[in-house]
């Protein structure tokens, strides 16, 4: 199984010269196996992929943790939904209300944008999941609801013989007095579990998330305590503060590194990094 | 055993902050969680007991109306809205293991998730003001 991360800021896409490093794309990762590929959220990260780069296969799954415009203002910008000899599969987390259809047309439709979701020319099927499991070529793939706000969910992606688990806006100690000691307790701790490579939101420092608590973020060091729970291998700690540039990333990941002292591999996530999983 | 949904999870953050009794069951009635003032009308910790079963938790305390009558289960909010999925209201009166009695209004509704499907249900517990 191949990641490539093609976004991994957070919020709102940044183009300052200072974020280059870690880049500026919203959320956009490619997961691929074999002559299949699943690109997960929509963020500004799938602006210019060109997939006949990857693969001749002519389905291409897109599976949408939420919908907030960071995670799907990039699919506009898609060029496999504007081709007609393509089979585009969009999966994303069914809500109380509205189908999934009607909220994405609330972007895809003018005045916001000049084309009809309707009339996109690609074969295009929508899916509505929640607590699910589903296969798409070689994957097995698990969504669940986790705590951020408006319908979200996080993936657990297990290929031929690896898994990769994707939770780029979670907040898992939301109101709660630290992690509690027991896993049922915990948001997204099932997808995350003994998993090869975990991507989690680590949008904030301890002290900022005091202040930022609710808003569905996590801390770095929360996401390390949740991957270090969830016995994960190797942890990116990705949706990067918009505000934060290059260098103030590398002081604040050297400061962790500094001030704990985890035995669990981690790193910040890096745009364009590719990542090949045994 | 897999974490529980969201739903819930959501339900313990929400009863960990509060300041009134909040009891938390699974859909058949297993107390999987009560908060730190619920704690003073159990008589017992979180912390000691986990999770109990309903066979457990429901002897705890004696529910009676004003008489002093045992009240059936059938009757009592909680055992109503697991039943109903509906949510209901009572006041009456418990009796604590050690004798002690104290009236009481509950209210209990159902979680229902996003989807619909129904996760478990939430008691409050408030004293009366009902003299």
């Amino acid at each position: 199984m191949k990641i490539l991360l093609r976004g991994v800021r957070g919020s709102i896409p940044t183009t300052a010269p200072d974020t280059v490093y870690y880049g500026g794309n919203t959320s956009c990762t490619i997961v691929s196996e074999k002559d299949w590929l699943l690109v997960l959220d929509g963020g500004s990260g799938m602006q210019r992929f060109y997939i006949a780069n990857y693969t001749a296969n002519k389905r291409v799954d897109i599976l949408l943790t939420h919908l907030h415009f960071d995670h799907i203002q990039g699919l506009g910008f898609f060029i496999p939904l504007f081709d007609s000899s393509m089979e585009v599969h969009i999966w994303g987390p069914a809500g109380a209300g509205k189908s999934l259809h009607s909220r994405l047309s609330r972007y895809l439709s003018p005045p916001l944008f000049p084309v009809h979701l309707r009339d996109l020319p690609c074969k295009l099927t929508l899916h509505e999941i929640e607590n699910s499991s589903f296969d798409i070529g070689p994957f097995s793939i698990q969504s669940r609801y986790i705590i951020h706000p408006g319908p979200t969910v996080g993936f657990r992606i297990a290929g031929q013989q690896s898994v990769f688990a994707y939770l780029p806006d979670h907040e898992p100690a939301l109101g709660s007095k630290g992690f509690p000691a027991d896993k049922k307790w915990i948001s997204g701790i099932d997808l995350a579990l003994h998993s090869d490579l975990l991507l989690h939101d680590a949008q904030y420092t301890a002290d900022e998330y005091k202040n930022k608590m609710g808003w569905g973020h996590s801390s770095m060091e929360d996401a390390i305590q949740f991957a270090m729970l969830a016995d994960v291998k190797h942890l990116l700690l990705s949706h990067h503060d918009p505000f934060r540039s290059d260098s103030q990333l590398n002081e604040i990941f050297s400061e962790l590194q500094k001030n704990t002292n985890y035995s669990l591999k981690y790193e910040m996530a890096v745009e364009g990094t590719e990542i090949e999983l045994a | 055993m897999p974490a529980y949904e969201i739903e819930i999870i959501l339900s313990r953050q929400l009863a960990d902050s509060l300041s009134i009794p909040v009891f938390i069951t699974d859909t058949t009635g297993n107390l999987i969680f009560y908060n730190e003032p619920a704690e003073i009308v159990l008589g017992t910790t979180f912390e000691e007991t986990g999770e109990m079963p309903v066979a457990m938790w429901s002897t705890v305390f004696k529910p009676v109306d004003d008489e002093g009558k045992p009240l059936p289960p059938e009757s009592l909010p909680l055992v109503k809205t697991l039943r109903d999925v509906y949510p209901y209201h009572k006041t009456f009166r418990i009796e604590s293991m050690k004798g002690k009695s104290q009236k009481i209004s509950v209210t209990s509704y159902p979680i229902l998730g996003r989807t619909g499907k129904f996760l478990g249900a939430v008691a409050i517990f408030w004293e009366s003001k009902d003299v």
